[in-house]
């Protein structure tokens, strides 16, 4: 059986590649081409999820194939597709379409390096993909040339440049802490690493994640180093910000939890579970404050992806299968919720010519096809029923609801409603509030900037009604590989 | 644990090329002129260059040339080159608003290297660790860290934030090198390669940056709040 599954990491590597050079050199239809390389990613990732059961280490010890890390990859790939085929709608209002090929070429290019980096078998060659999305989105993120905009790349990639150096430096420590154990030449790979952590040096072994967690936490959105993220995620094309919220987060969580699941195996104890308890109650609690007084409507958007960011870590912070698989789960139904969002807030931001709320007003009027969706996704990224993210909030609830835990989780809760008042407040007076004015002159979406709003919607109700039953063996498998304990 | 072992001259010519990694560190972090930064710079890869031949040398890690000359060449003249041309083109010789005085910033840099020096006797002691070279490797390693942030921290121009990354990543590198000289070789280049491409991406930046905002300065970059 070894054969298919060489075959599916080959589209699903080769096909964003084949898209950039088409981008580069053909520079036409690149727009179409990007999303036929996202139908092949997502296709190829799909059927990747049933061979990765087994763990395997393919392409010459390079790539590394398990559930959590094919897991992440179908995280990438569906905001892969969604972004591709709302960015074709976005775009057209783009006032230099000659750029439009670069713009592909380094969506595909981003994509290929968070695929790389959530298959990558080695420690180093992680760092290294992480460090190429940050290169390769910075020039996302600048792209429409604003002073705003270069502003916020240019925070952008030094502050997460800094952070990652730290990320650096927690390998090298791991690496040296394992040379402890295997002698001066090996090649650290996640399964070494859990092979060896029980007999390397403990203090090594708990810096090199402390430096991690920050230096990736700055990657992942983690408060106090989340500064870098509302900049990024408002000032970036729409499309781009989905990218950066529903994928690349994702992609830099599961460096953390993989580091965490080796400190647990060698038995570390508590304490680095109650650093990431920290960092993630830290983080929904600064998403809280800084959504009840948001101004602009993709700031809203990124301190969201704050607060759900630190929901995930908590519930891999709290650990044992059912806050593994809680945490799991969120990461998926965030991913589709917040592309749903983004690409809302990028139609509204065209029709009202602002980024402000206060000047988007009668959303009905002015976006009758989109405004319900995107009131539905409002509702369900606070958490709400029917969708996917109560269920996955309350696995974590419920993960949390012990007496060691159970004021994190009273705090949380807390939070939550803060949150679902904050947020919703915002939707109320852009909806409701204010006279019958007359319409706004901007463009309104065509039916491409729609359809994946709609389809990340219907994904997030059937994900809402019904957990699949394969998902729950499939996430108690990987809890069993992160060394959790029923 | 050191890998390898060392007679009391390699181990003064490892301490020496450290200590004046270090000592290169507080000399960008004490100048307000864009070109000493760049020089310093320059001097404190060759250092490391320099390292790795006499870590080759030492432990028979024969591979460990190569990446001494690849240190050199690329670290220690295309980076600069790129980042002089990066100077030319911005027309700044120095930093004209100092957060803190180059004294007191000195003097921060001071108190980082003996948080460090006490970091790394705590981390000698717990991994019952009793050599030397090693408690020397992890204070500079994580002294010229720490002065790396302080400059990203107290400085204002755009060239000197990249300087302060790279600085940060020469610390990484040179505590590497005596650590783990063992580590795959691959890795090593792929970082090189990677320094490179982060280079030429915070040069392309930074000409959008003069061209669009005007100025190259952090205090021009502060419409994004809240």
């Amino acid at each position: 059986m070894k054969m298919p599954i060489d075959w599916y990491l080959a589209v699903l590597l080769l096909a964003p590649v084949a898209a950039i050079f088409w981008a580069l050199l053909v520079r036409r239809a690149s727009a179409w081409v990007n999303l036929l390389a996202a139908v092949a990613v997502m296709i190829a990732s799909l059927l990747l999820l049933p061979q990765s059961g087994t763990p395997q280490i393919t392409a010459d010890g390079f790539l590394y194939v398990d559930r959590l890390g094919a897991w992440v990859v179908l995280c990438i790939a569906v905001v892969y597709l969604l972004a591709s085929l709302h960015a074709v709608d976005y775009l057209r209002h783009d006032p230099e379409q000659k750029r439009k090929p670069m713009f592909y070429a380094l969506f595909a290019g981003f994509a290929l390096a968070m695929l790389v980096a959530s298959l990558a078998n080695d420690l180093g060659v992680y760092w290294i993909g992480i460090e190429m999305t940050t290169l390769v989105s910075t020039f996302l993120v600048g792209y429409e040339r604003q002073v705003e905009s270069l502003e916020a790349a240019w925070k952008y990639i030094i502050i997460v440049s800094a952070g990652l150096s730290l990320a650096l430096l927690g390998t090298v420590i791991l690496y040296w802490g394992g040379s402890f154990v295997l002698g001066p030449t090996y090649t650290l790979n996640w399964l070494t690493l859990q092979a060896i952590a029980a007999k390397m040096p403990a203090s090594l072994l708990r810096l090199g994640f402390f430096l991690a967690l920050i230096g990736y936490g700055v990657k992942a959105g983690l408060a106090p180093m989340h500064t870098w993220l509302p900049d990024a995620h408002s000032e970036g094309p729409a499309p781009v910000s989905a990218m950066l919220s529903g994928a690349l987060l994702n992609t830099a969580m599961l460096g953390i939890v993989r580091i965490l699941a080796a400190t647990d195996i060698a038995g570390q104890g508590t304490w680095p579970h109650r650093v990431l308890i920290g960092l993630g109650l830290l983080s929904v609690f600064v998403g809280a404050m800084f959504i009840v007084r948001q101004r602009g409507i993709k700031r809203l958007m990124a301190y969201s992806s704050v607060e759900h960011m630190g929901i995930i870590a908590l519930g891999f912070g709290f650990g044992g299968p059912l806050g593994i698989a809680g945490a799991l789960y969120h990461m998926l139904n965030h991913s589709l919720n917040k592309s749903l969002m983004f690409f809302g807030a990028g139609n509204a931001i065209h029709r009202f010519r602002t980024h402000q709320m206060k000047s988007m007003r009668n959303m009905v009027r002015a976006l009758p096809r989109s405004a319900w969706i995107w009131l539905a996704g409002a509702i369900a990224i606070t958490g709400a029923p029917p969708f996917g993210l109560f269920r996955s909030e309350l696995a974590i609830l419920r993960a949390g609801w012990h007496n060691n835990t159970l004021i994190v989780a009273v705090l949380l809760l807390v939070l939550l409603i803060v949150i679902f008042i904050g947020f919703l407040n915002h939707f109320r007076a852009m909806y409701a509030g204010g006279p019958e004015e007359p319409l706004p002159d901007g463009p309104a979406p065509g039916w491409l900037g729609v359809l994946p709003m709609l389809l990340a919607l219907f994904g997030l109700l059937v994900l809402g009604l019904w957990w699949p039953p394969v998902l729950q063996t499939w996430f108690a498998g990987i809890a069993h590989s992160l060394g959790a304990t029923p | 644990m050191l890998h390898f072992a060392v007679n009391p001259v390699v181990a003064s010519i490892f301490a020496l090329l450290a200590i004046g990694s270090l000592v290169l560190s507080f000399v960008m972090l004490g100048s307000r002129w864009l070109k000493d930064y760049l020089h310093a710079f320059a001097l404190q890869s060759w250092l490391i260059a320099g390292l790795s031949a006499t870590i080759a040398w030492v432990t028979g890690f024969h591979e460990l040339y190569f990446v001494a000359v690849l240190t050199a060449l690329f670290r220690g003249l295309v980076l600069p080159w790129l980042l002089l041309r990066i100077l030319r083109r911005l027309h700044v010789d120095r930093e004209l608003h100092e957060v803190v005085q180059p004294a007191t910033a000195l003097l921060l840099g001071a108190l980082s290297v003996i948080f460090a020096v006490v970091v790394a006797y705590r981390i000698d002691q717990t991994a019952k660790i009793d050599t030397q070279i090693v408690t020397m490797a992890l204070t500079v390693m994580l002294s010229v860290k720490l002065i790396g942030f302080l400059v990203l921290v107290i400085r204002r121009e755009a060239v000197s934030h990249i300087l302060g990354i790279l600085q940060i990543e020469n610390g990484i590198f040179l505590g590497s090198q005596i650590l783990v000289p063992g580590m795959p070789m691959m890795i090593e280049l792929v970082l090189l390669f990677d320094l490179l491409v982060a280079v030429a991406c915070f040069g392309v930046l930074v000409r959008y940056l003069v061209g669009v905002v005007g100025a190259t300065d952090s205090k021009a970059l502060r419409r994004l709040t809240g």
